[in-house]
């Protein structure tokens, strides 16, 4: 089934997008995250421009969180005023993004920008995901549990002033520290397509502490609004979002998401971690590769 | 000024009006009857790609069929544009970045030739260039001054990026001339074409001059929910914007109402 993409200017086959968005969606429903760190790369991977790919796939983020968020509302997993601050820091993020983006692509190293940031932060990601679930793993066999983690934010967070109580997540700090937290991630998906739920979990648990009950809910609703701020400055800036790309990936996807979720519920989540992290650090390991790579074509041509 | 603009200068006069145009007024020059299988490529669902047939008849004064060769080149052109041109360097010995670039003026968005036999073999550089026939002849107008060893080096880089994606290419031997009297041309048409108005020129050469040259148009443009689609993203950004996030939202909540139903 060849389809016509009418912004990537190309034709491709229609089941591979498909194909493509419902293994992104599969995983995503089964690790409760975007996905968009996937899809982006594979786009990139499989012709796409990657300015396309970064403002196509922040749609289907969308559509992926969205039946999430759902589920989450109704256990009352959603931390709103902690989501609020996260989204408002976002949308301001999605504006730099916008800039930074219009600067990078004009100085002709949004390329390797998009490369590098992908590298360094999967890369880490990957590692210390890797590795904490590694322990779990090992604990859970030997049947030794591991020592409870303190929750307790940042001591950076801590020194903040203005501080707001946020009653679901259990915190009694300054809204500065998701306000930054919310921005970059805003920066992040509007560079890289990404809704950022594999760094906001994280940041959400570790730096500023918040119970694990809210985490989840309150991370797919920060990433459902700033993935449609940031469709909509790529519509209104550069123009590359391409409903045709993401109307395929959309239909695998949220069919893919559904299916992850039914399957996450039969496997231990130690096991699922660590799978999600190999994946994770497979991703970073291609890019690393195609950043050292000599690459196919030296040059490049963009039209002034 | 270097001599490329001079020479893109004098090639206009020279095509506008003096050589086939002298050969004609002595009443001794061939006329090229051409046309093409399509003026119009759609880009559509579902293009992967077209094939054009450049085809035509030769007249010559008198009837009478020269002795000799005679060839036959066409040249698809798409609107030329000014771009930049990038190279990588590795950096620090560990990752390729874009390091120097070279801007040109006017650069074909799209080039394609096909000629009888090798340009090289029926004309001299010089007729080439005045005609830009072939790709080593392309007048690109570089918008800087100065080393021409890598003005050279980022020319050629232009020249085998855009025939590796197929927006240049150049053929012998897909030009058929029968009797002397017709040609048929095919010039390949890839899926990433770019838009616009392309020229279609043809030329008849023989001893190493350009006999006859004729042009025609051909449009490429999205027609049908293409056209729509591109011309919303370009114009009406926000409303564009805004079909999108309806459409992901749409199928997200979908998808879930469905599979709750479903358990």
């Amino acid at each position: 089934m060849d389809i016509y993409l009418p912004i990537a200017n190309l034709a491709v086959n229609g089941f591979v997008i498909i194909a493509l968005g419902a293994l992104v969606g599969f995983l995503s429903g089964m690790f409760g995250v975007g996905g968009g760190f996937l899809t982006t790369p594979l786009l990139i991977f499989y012709g796409i421009p990657p300015t396309v790919a970064a403002a196509s796939a922040s749609s289907q983020v969308t559509g992926a969180s969205v039946s999430g968020i759902f589920a989450h509302l109704k256990r009352g997993g959603v931390d709103f005023r902690m989501g609020g601050v996260l989204v408002f820091g976002g949308i301001f993020g999605t504006g730099a993004g916008a800039g930074l983006f219009a600067l990078l692509t004009e100085l002709g190293q949004i390329d390797t920008v998009i490369n590098i940031i992908y590298v360094v932060m999967l890369g880490g990601i990957g590692t210390s995901m890797a590795l904490e679930s590694w322990r779990s793993v090992r604990a859970l066999r030997s049947g030794k549990p591991l020592p409870a983690r303190k929750r307790r934010h940042h001591p950076l967070v801590a020194s903040l002033p203005w501080r707001w109580r946020f009653y679901r997540s259990g915190l009694y700090i300054s809204p500065i520290a998701p306000l930054i937290l919310g921005f970059l991630t805003g920066v992040l998906t509007m560079l890289l397509g990404v809704g950022g739920g594999f760094i906001m979990v994280p940041a959400m648990l570790y730096i500023l502490g918040m119970g694990a009950r809210v985490v989840v809910g309150t991370s797919l609703f920060q990433i459902l609004f700033v993935t449609i701020a940031s469709t909509m400055m790529h519509s209104v800036t550069t123009h590359a979002v391409d409903i045709v790309l993401a109307l395929f990936l959309l239909v695998g996807s949220v069919t893919g998401a559904q299916i992850g979720a039914r399957f996450a519920q039969k496997l231990p989540p130690e096991y699922l971690r660590l799978a999600l992290s190999c994946i994770v650090l497979l991703v970073a390991l291609r890019m690393v590769i195609g950043l050292g790579w000599r690459p196919a074509e030296i040059f490049t041509v963009q039209p002034l | 000024m270097s001599w490329r603009p001079a020479c893109a200068l004098a090639s206009l006069l020279l095509v506008g009006t003096t050589a086939p145009a002298a050969a004609q007024q002595q009443g001794q020059a061939p006329i090229l009857v051409p046309d093409v299988s399509q003026h119009q490529i759609e880009l559509r669902s579902g293009f992967t790609g077209a094939e054009l047939l450049l085809f035509g008849a030769i007249a010559y004064p008198g009837g009478r069929i020269p002795d000799g060769q005679i060839d036959i080149v066409v040249v698809i052109e798409g609107p030329r544009t000014p771009i930049t041109v990038r190279e990588k360097a590795k950096l620090g010995g560990l990752i390729w970045v874009n390091a120097e670039s070279n801007s040109y003026r006017t650069a074909p968005s799209f080039y394609a030739v096909a000629s009888s036999r090798p340009i090289a073999d029926i004309m001299d550089d010089r007729e080439a260039y005045v005609y830009e026939i072939g790709l080593k002849h392309l007048q690109l107008s570089p918008l800087q001054v100065g080393d021409t060893q890598e003005q050279l080096r980022f020319r050629d880089g232009l020249i085998a990026t855009n025939m590796a994606d197929g927006r240049f290419a150049q053929s012998t031997g897909s030009v058929e001339i029968s009797q002397k009297l017709l040609y048929s041309a095919r010039i390949a048409i890839p899926a990433s074409v770019p838009e616009g108005r392309y020229d279609a020129s043809t030329y008849l050469v023989r001893n190493g001059k350009v006999q006859a040259a004729e042009e025609t148009e051909v449009v490429v443009a999205k027609r049908g929910v293409e056209q729509f689609i591109s011309l919303a993203a370009d114009r009406y950004g926000f409303l564009y914007g805004l079909a999108a996030i309806l459409l992901s939202l749409g199928l997200g909540w979908l998808a879930g109402v469905l599979f709750q139903r479903r358990q």
